[in-house]
């Protein structure tokens, strides 16, 4: 089986006043038509990582890896065209906040529609119907009002709803989700992954989950990568993530309080130079 | 300790106002730790913000030890103060932690800053070397811990928490949680944590309110909240969604008005 995506020693760097950072180190992984999470906390380069596939690195930024490639395409000798037409229309990306991802000054409706005629190919009154079946099926009410609504005029939580509905329409591939739920309520960030869940299933599209949140990821995805500085430190199947043997991995589990509990300390985490070699 | 009765807040007027706390009751004994939980726009952090008299426009009684909250009594900073959910914002970008700790003793007359300031960053378990730092040369963790001596210094008999954890990673949500506990004891702190995350509640109070869309839909101690037994249906849904993903639990969500 070829995979979907192939990430071989992907290594992400800034040159800084005070010599080179890297900020990802050597990461690699293959996914098909699955959900993989990668879980890390700030600073870890999970998001780097999502952001690398998709060639969306700010200038300062010094991309290497022995390979990355989509579908066969490889996207580091990839033309600036080619690489036009796998953003967007075959690999998505979702980012967290819906306030800098919605263009102020145009309605919901035209911007979805704009995904779908740009990225999906489709005409007019079909990019049209599409929006509505879309903003429908990301559990918003009442489509045709919402479509004529502007970004400014919708609470974040629906924000986030037109966001991954803009991004769905063209029907990609790949979906890298980079905390696209986090700033939702719990129970519509369970729809919407219940949303990301069929697309699938039914579909067959990859999915990228990157959160901070162990336990979300561990309940959702299939697989999980753990990153810590940069590196991938542990990969399991998400339902035995409560299994993990990377110390850090353990420390990161055991520190989260949980509602049958009643530890009075917290363990908290002491970091282990030797983490930062795997 | 704290008393809050058919508290009443509105924002706007006429065609647009929106009632976001809708009469809200409740008490705090002295020394305990009490929660506010609720999803986003249930009206939990408008309630901390009237308490700590950031918002005068409520109407309805609450009282801290017997000060009625809406005067502008001068005894009322010293009696309560606030930590926010984003250490980020919360603290002035160009002002040393020095300053920002000291700046409350100046406010009200009180002397011996400088062994003041050294004790409090000691009780939040900061390094005295950052006592000169500006916030950006901090951490996050560290910048909330900050924010804490600071509403310490004061020595307040109550702190009023807003997701004080929310912003940070969980290994550093541990080590605050841990020290808000550590000094609710050393200081004998009555607080509030409001908090939309059930197992935070769980850890750090004794009692706690659930709230949605401006009212209290019931109140528990945390024996109930731990063995997962609430009475309304909401709350019920609410600590089945704080579990993780399950497609068929998702597909049974409702919206509760």
């Amino acid at each position: 089986m070829s995979a979907l995506l192939e990430v071989e020693d992907l290594r992400v760097s800034f040159a800084t006043p005070t010599g080179r950072f890297d900020a990802v180190r050597g990461v690699s992984f293959a996914l098909g038509r699955e959900r993989l999470g990668i879980v890390g906390e700030s600073g870890s380069g999970k998001s780097l990582t999502g952001r690398a596939i998709m060639r969306l690195l700010p200038p300062s930024a010094h991309l290497e890896a022995r390979r990355l490639a989509f579908d066969g395409t490889d996207l580091l000798r990839a033309t600036p065209a080619a690489l036009r037409a796998i953003r967007g229309a075959r690999i998505s990306l979702v980012l967290q906040d819906p306030k800098y991802s919605l263009n102020p000054v145009m309605t919901v409706g035209e911007q979805i529609a704009e995904a779908a005629r740009i990225h999906g190919g489709v005409s007019k009154a079909q990019a049209r119907r599409k929006t509505l079946e879309m903003l429908e099926a990301v559990r918003i009410r009442d489509p045709e009002r919402v479509a004529r609504l502007y970004p400014h005029e919708v609470s974040g939580g629906m924000g986030q709803r037109i966001m991954i509905a803009m991004m769905l329409v063209p029907e990609p591939d790949l979906l890298i989700a980079d905390e696209p739920t986090s700033a939702l309520d719990v129970t519509v960030q369970m729809q919407v992954l219940a949303i990301l869940d069929d697309l699938v299933a039914r579909r067959g599209m990859g999915l990228i989950f990157i959160s901070h949140d162990l336990d979300l990821v561990a309940s959702f995805c299939d697989r999980v990568l753990v990153m810590y500085a940069g590196r991938v430190v542990e990969e399991r199947a998400a339902a035995d993530l409560a299994a993990a043997t990377h110390p850090y991995t353990q420390g990161l589990l055991r520190s989260l309080p949980r509602i049958g509990d009643e530890r009075a300390e917290l363990p908290t985490l002491s970091r282990d130079p030797a983490w930062l070699e795997g | 300790m704290i008393s809050v009765r058919d508290l009443v807040v509105t924002f706007g007027a006429g065609r647009d106002a929106v009632q976001a706390v809708r009469g809200v009751s409740f008490e705090v004994a002295e020394g305990e730790s009490f929660g506010l939980v609720g999803e986003s726009g249930s009206g939990k952090s408008t309630v901390l913000r009237a308490l700590a008299g950031l918002n005068r426009d409520w109407s309805g009684g609450a009282a801290i030890a017997g000060i009625d909250v809406s005067t502008r009594d001068r005894r009322l900073p010293r009696l309560v103060q606030m930590v926010f959910q984003d250490p980020y914002a919360s603290l002035h970008p160009r002002h040393t932690v020095d300053r920002a700790l000291s700046e409350p003793l100046e406010i009200h007359g009180i002397g011996e800053v400088s062994a003041r300031v050294e004790k409090a960053m000691a009780d939040v378990g900061l390094d005295p070397t950052f006592r000169f730092r500006f916030p950006n040369q901090l951490s996050g963790g560290q910048r909330q811990r900050v924010a804490i001596a600071r509403a310490l210094m004061l020595e307040p008999r109550v702190l009023l928490l807003d997701e004080p954890t929310s912003a940070l990673d969980v290994s550093v949500q541990a080590e605050i949680l841990n020290l808000l506990r550590r000094l609710r004891v050393s200081q004998r702190l009555t607080m509030i944590l409001v908090s939309h995350n059930l197992a935070v509640v769980a850890h750090m109070c004794d009692r706690l309110a659930v709230m949605n869309r401006g009212l209290v839909v019931e109140e528990m101690d945390v024996a109930t909240l731990r063995r997962e037994d609430p009475r309304e249906p909401y709350t019920r849904q609410l600590l089945l969604a704080s579990r993780g993903y399950d497609r068929e639990a998702a597909a049974r969500m409702v919206t509760y008005d």
